[in-house]
């Protein structure tokens, strides 16, 4: 990007309802607004400095595993109490977006989802068993596979159930966690499939995987070979250390872009086959129901999407001016290539800027800079990834398959900004 | 399996298989260890569509209701009609366009195998492959007489399992934009 010219000023409106110029994320330009250099923008003075307490007293020694500070303590996962109290872990927690910022969840704030709970896996006793068509099968303990040459990516997860609420006729009052907040991206570290499929022997006639966890609900889904020969990975780390519980531990397999549940945690079995096994969560539920009387299935990658995580409901504009409008982009068949931002629903839209790096099937966060004027406005994002595949409208979106789906809603979503700055989820 | 049979059984699979760990002629790590199909049976739980790996064994749907009733019943509702956990029986014609879906093994569910999978795998939820296999064929039995899906008086075992025609075989399609172009 060049150096911006004297005749687009910072401030320049480049969609309606005050979208500006995406310019001053991409340029060394301080922020000088309409009201000139050293203005305030509300014109009030800054109370006198003090010295705080903690800056005359020694502070605390070091911890052996570090946590958020206290005052975050509602920067935290939240869930739905389950339909059954004597069956509890069954369901899901999200990812609180709106008090988030970057592209990397951390581990303890990883969505979870799990059918009977989170097992308490002894990593001594653990095993991966290779089998069905190769022509050796293996079986692999975690000191075996730790030896094995390491790969890492950056990859987000998304739950194919995520932003299933906006699967309704009428908008919900909820927030961008409760909506869209089955979703994280986490860096991860392990050993590639083919890898270990190689040592087993592939017999040609496999032309499936079946992928099973060691949980009590024996996890189980298929998915095609050429994904396990492609870029899926058995990971030990997440973010730098072992796997959380939650997200797997002590092994878990990771099938980049694709919907969360075929990354299957807590992995102990892989078993090649010519013809996918049909099991319980791939035919009874990770299934989406169109208008008509069929159902798409094996709808393996989560296709291009994106959310506003900020403002966002919760996040109260507090009166006119500057804001910076903030979210995440991504898709599971490849890079984002653009987001688009609009202010008036869906009217006008311009391009925001997209925060380096944009790496595929990961998260990517862009902004957009916003000249709230005070009155109505209903925020939006459109992300377009490198197959130009764009996000559908609610419209187009609903056209194609109607509101039976449940699974991979991936239309626009809209926040309404109401005059007293509150976020409102709406449909538009 | 006593030492000497398992030995001449790894034996046999070395010499069938030349690329086997001990007789690794290339650079690659080759730290996984050989098993016996037999030694990893009791992991090859999953059962295709076809039938692959039903077990021995049968179950009547009078044997089943009395599982279900001592061990489904408390989550699934009487004669599996849910609350507080899902409902498995009923919902037929709810699939139809326009419909409010109610999805349930005898609605939705293509494969009467699944059902056998599913349940031997991973219930009763607060013991899971607990159940004998006979009665797996037994209370699946039975959630598909509830569904009018089999006769009362069937009784299910790995030949016959396969071959019940489940209502919504047909009812599922293709992803059009996969594989991806």
């Amino acid at each position: 990007m060049g150096r911006r010219r004297k005749d687009q000023p910072f401030g320049e409106h480049v969609a309606g309802n005050g979208i500006l110029n995406r310019r001053i994320f991409l340029e060394r330009t301080l922020l000088a607004g309409a009201a000139g250099i050293g203005a305030s923008a509300s014109g009030a003075l800054a109370e006198p400095l003090a010295v705080p307490r903690w800056s005359k007293e020694p502070g605390g020694d070091f911890t052996a595993y570090g946590q958020p500070s206290h005052f975050e303590s509602k920067v935290a996962r939240t869930w739905a109490p389950p339909a059954n109290p004597a069956t509890p872990g069954v369901g899901s927690s999200r990812t609180p977006h709106h008090l988030l910022d970057g592209t990397i969840t951390p581990s303890g704030l990883h969505y979870e989802r799990s059918h009977s709970g989170v097992p308490d896996i002894d990593p001594e006793q653990h095993r991966l068993l290779v089998h069905g068509l190769v022509k050796q099968p293996l079986v692999f303990s975690l000191e075996d596979l730790s030896r094995y040459p390491r790969t890492s990516r950056i990859a987000f997860l998304e739950c194919a159930g995520n932003s299933g609420a906006l699967y309704t006729a009428q908008a919900q009052p909820l927030n961008v966690q409760a909506i869209h907040g089955l979703l994280s991206c986490s860096d991860w570290t392990g050993v590639k499939l083919s890898t270990l499929l190689d040592e087993a022997g592939v017999d040609p006639r496999a032309k499936w995987v079946l992928a099973e966890g060691a949980d009590a609900s024996g996890m189980s889904r298929s998915f095609p070979i050429a994904k396990a020969l492609d870029d899926a990975l058995v990971c030990l780390y997440q973010n730098g250390e072992r796997v959380r519980p939650a997200n797997g531990y002590p092994l878990r397999l990771l099938l980049p872009g694709f919907e969360g549940n075929m990354n299957v945690k807590w992995l102990r079995r892989l078993k090649l086959v010519d013809a996918p096994i049909m099991t319980k969560d791939e035919t009874s539920k990770y299934t989406i129901l169109l208008k008509e009387d069929k159902a798409w299935q094996f709808v393996f990658p989560i296709e291009v999407k994106s959310i506003i995580t900020r403002p966002s409901p919760g996040l109260t504009l507090k009166g006119p001016g500057f804001y910076e409008i903030s979210g995440l982009a991504w898709s599971g068949n490849g890079r984002i290539r653009q987001v688009e931002v609009s202010a008036d629903g869906g009217q006008s839209f311009a391009p925001a800027a997209l925060q380096e790096p944009v790496l595929p099937k990961a998260l990517t966060r862009f902004r957009a800079p916003w000249q709230w004027n005070g009155g109505p406005a209903v925020l939006q994002s459109r992300a377009t990834d490198d197959t130009g595949m764009v996000q559908p409208s609610r419209a187009q979106f609903v056209a194609e398959r109607g509101l039976r789906g449940n699974y991979h809603y991936n239309a626009v979503a809209s926040w309404r900004i109401e005059q007293n700055g509150e976020a409102l989820n709406v449909f538009a | 399996m006593c030492l000497l049979e398992r030995f001449a059984l790894c034996a046999a699979t070395i010499m069938l298989v030349p690329a086997a760990p001990a007789m690794a002629a290339d650079d690659a790590p080759h730290f996984g260890k050989p098993v016996t199909a037999q030694d990893l049976a009791a992991w090859d739980i999953s059962i295709g569509p076809d039938g692959a790996g039903l077990p021995p064994g049968k179950g009547t749907v009078a044997q089943g209701e009395a599982v279900f009733s001592a061990k489904c019943q408390a989550c699934h509702g009487e004669k599996g009609e849910g609350r507080p956990n899902d409902r498995l029986v009923g919902g037929a014609g709810t699939i139809a366009p326009d419909k409010a879906p109610v999805k349930t093994v005898g609605s939705y569910w293509p494969y009467a195998t699944t059902l056998f999978d599913y349940v031997r795998r991973a219930m009763p939820w607060d013991r899971p492959k607990s159940l004998t296999d006979d009665e797996v064929y037994a209370v699946a039995a039975y959630i598909l007489t509830l569904n009018g899906v089999i006769g009362a008086d069937e009784v299910l075992d790995a030949q016959s399992l396969p071959k019940v025609k489940m209502p919504n075989r047909d009812g599922f399609a293709a992803f059009p934009r996969w594989p991806p172009k």
